[in-house]
């Protein structure tokens, strides 16, 4: 079979530093996390690269023991409509507030790249 | 259509624990068995008798079939879903079908979990989550943070009003010898306490204990013949609505809803009936959340609702009696011990936590990250 996987393909956008969402050919309707059938109606899907704009739905900031920091985990509302878990970064985690304009960008510093998201704009 | 849930036809007849808080040397299966024995022997049934197996292991997927091995027995059923917290209450919905269906005699629920002596904390049994396992959530912890920081936007509940259901649930443990958290537990110690993911602190997550508890079902009409006084199996509602918290629809809003009000309608009650509530606490927010979802009070008043004890003993709704998973038992899953704590109360064997004359009990389940919802309704001789 040639066709790729959904997670595959969702990471090997990603090392190309591009976010790409998934769409349902049905009705339009975008889907996060990738999958290889649309949920609900089991549409096909198509890639469509993400506009990276978002807004914090809501934040939490995970608390470890000094001198190891603390750090956001927060859910992202998408503009396209999915929802995503990612984290705030840029300003103190326990500054990320409910509500707040995020970007995307892709954290390629690791072993595998990362979603994460900065304010947008300067506060 | 509507649900012609078999109200009545089905009881409970026997509901133990065993080795609730520490009980280090035994397995999870050591401690299920001592269990199930237990409350068969409450039934006057023996493990012969069994013919429907629910359980589910704490480790174990395929529990279901070790532990029927343990046991001796070779049951035509064996559900071993695996729900989460959740798991126990969807086992007597469905051992009441097929119980009801004549599909089976006697039916034993049950679980155990040795998780607080075998690794000191909660043990993760679950997939690795791709899309969540990057940004190092403390799961389950930082899920129901998450919705307990949305709840706060939302509806502007304070931290001292989260500390309410903790403090209720140690007034209620320190009635109950069972329960594992007895010392005295005051505002000042729960708001200074550390927090573990904002807005939620160690005192707002359920303890990690072992346990087990056990439930024997059997029809109606048997069940009237055996030792215990039955405790009526009125209503069983389940709902799921997700896996993980960024697939919930709504972080303030739970699966309890719909799961209350069809468990409601088969039972033909509303919440003003209800003597005693036992809902799954495995956080402060929980509490709130499924009040408001089983509709106690109106969405975003549970806040509010528990403030002044309303909650705790002596308060107008008596919900955790035994001092639920905040105060008196959480191995992993807690659902069976809201149940049995409810069966305890409609026998009258409450002791000091007793509510006088209850008859008409909840019992509520949660699994995952607020993803499974499932609600029992039990009842004395009187509501049937």
């Amino acid at each position: 079979m040639s066709e790729t996987g959904p997670d595959k393909a969702f990471f090997d956008y990603l090392r190309q530093g591009r976010f790409m969402l998934q769409r349902a050919v049905s009705d339009g309707r975008y889907v996060f996390y990738p999958r290889a059938v649309a949920p609900g109606d089991g549409a096909a899907l198509e890639w469509i690269e993400a506009s990276g704009l978002g807004r914090v739905y809501s934040t939490t900031v995970v608390r470890k023991k000094p001198p190891e920091p603390s750090y956001n985990v927060a859910l992202i509302d998408l503009a396209e409509g999915p929802r995503m878990m990612s984290r705030v970064e840029g300003i103190a985690p326990e500054a990320v507030a409910i509500g707040m304009a995020v970007k995307a960008r892709i954290d390629a510093s690791g072993e595998e790249p990362v979603v994460v998201f900065t304010p947008a704009e300067a506060p | 259509m509507s649900e012609k849930f078999p109200r009545g036809q089905t009881a409970i007849v026997g509901a133990a624990t065993f080795g609730v808080g520490k009980a280090p040397s035994f397995e999870a299966s050591d401690l299920a068995a001592k269990a199930c024995v237990a409350a068969l022997s409450q039934a006057g049934l023996t493990l012969s008798d069994v013919d429907g197996l629910f359980f589910c292991h704490s480790t174990d997927t395929m529990g279901g079939l070790s532990f029927a091995q343990y046991l001796g027995i070779q049951p035509k059923v064996i559900d071993n879903n695996r729900l989460g917290g959740s798991s126990f209450q969807a086992y007597v919905e469905t051992a009441a079908w097929l119980l009801a269906a004549g599909a089976i005699d006697v039916a034993l629920v049950a679980y155990g979990s040795n998780q607080a002596s075998a690794a000191g904390k909660l043990v993760n049994t679950v997939r690795p989550m791709t899309y969540e396992a990057p940004y190092a959530p403390l799961n389950p912890v930082s899920s129901y943070a998450l919705a307990a920081a949305r709840y706060q936007h939302e509806f502007g509940a304070t931290r001292e009003q989260f500390g309410e259901v903790a403090l209720a649930a140690r007034a209620w443990a320190q009635l109950n010898p069972e329960a594992f958290k007895r010392e005295p537990l005051n505002l000042e110690t729960y708001l200074a306490s550390r927090m573990v993911s904002d807005p939620l602190s160690v005192l707002d997550c359920c303890l990690v204990t072992d346990g087990a508890g056990a439930l024997v079902m059997t029809r109606a009409e048997r069940a009237r013949d055996l030792p215990q006084r039955p405790v009526y199996v009125l209503g069983a509602a389940s709902e799921t609505t997700h896996r993980e918290i960024a697939s919930m629809p709504s972080l303030t809003t739970t699966g309890a809803a719909r799961a209350g009000a069809r468990a409601y309608a088969q039972a033909g009650v509303k919440p003003s009936d209800f003597d005693v509530l036992e809902l799954y606490d495995a956080f402060t927010i929980n509490t709130i959340l499924f009040l408001e979802d089983l509709g106690f009070c109106p969405k975003g008043e549970g806040a509010r609702f528990v403030e002044g004890g309303r909650i705790a003993p002596g308060g107008a709704l008596p919900v955790n009696t035994h001092g639920g998973g905040l105060s008196c038992v959480h191995p992993g899953m807690n659902g069976i011990f809201t149940l049995i704590e409810a069966v305890r109360q409609l026998r009258g064997e409450g002791g000091d936590r007793q509510i006088d004359g209850a008859k008409l009990a909840l019992a509520h389940g949660n699994g995952g990250v607020l993803s499974s919802q499932a609600v029992v309704i039990l009842g004395g001789p009187d509501t049937v």
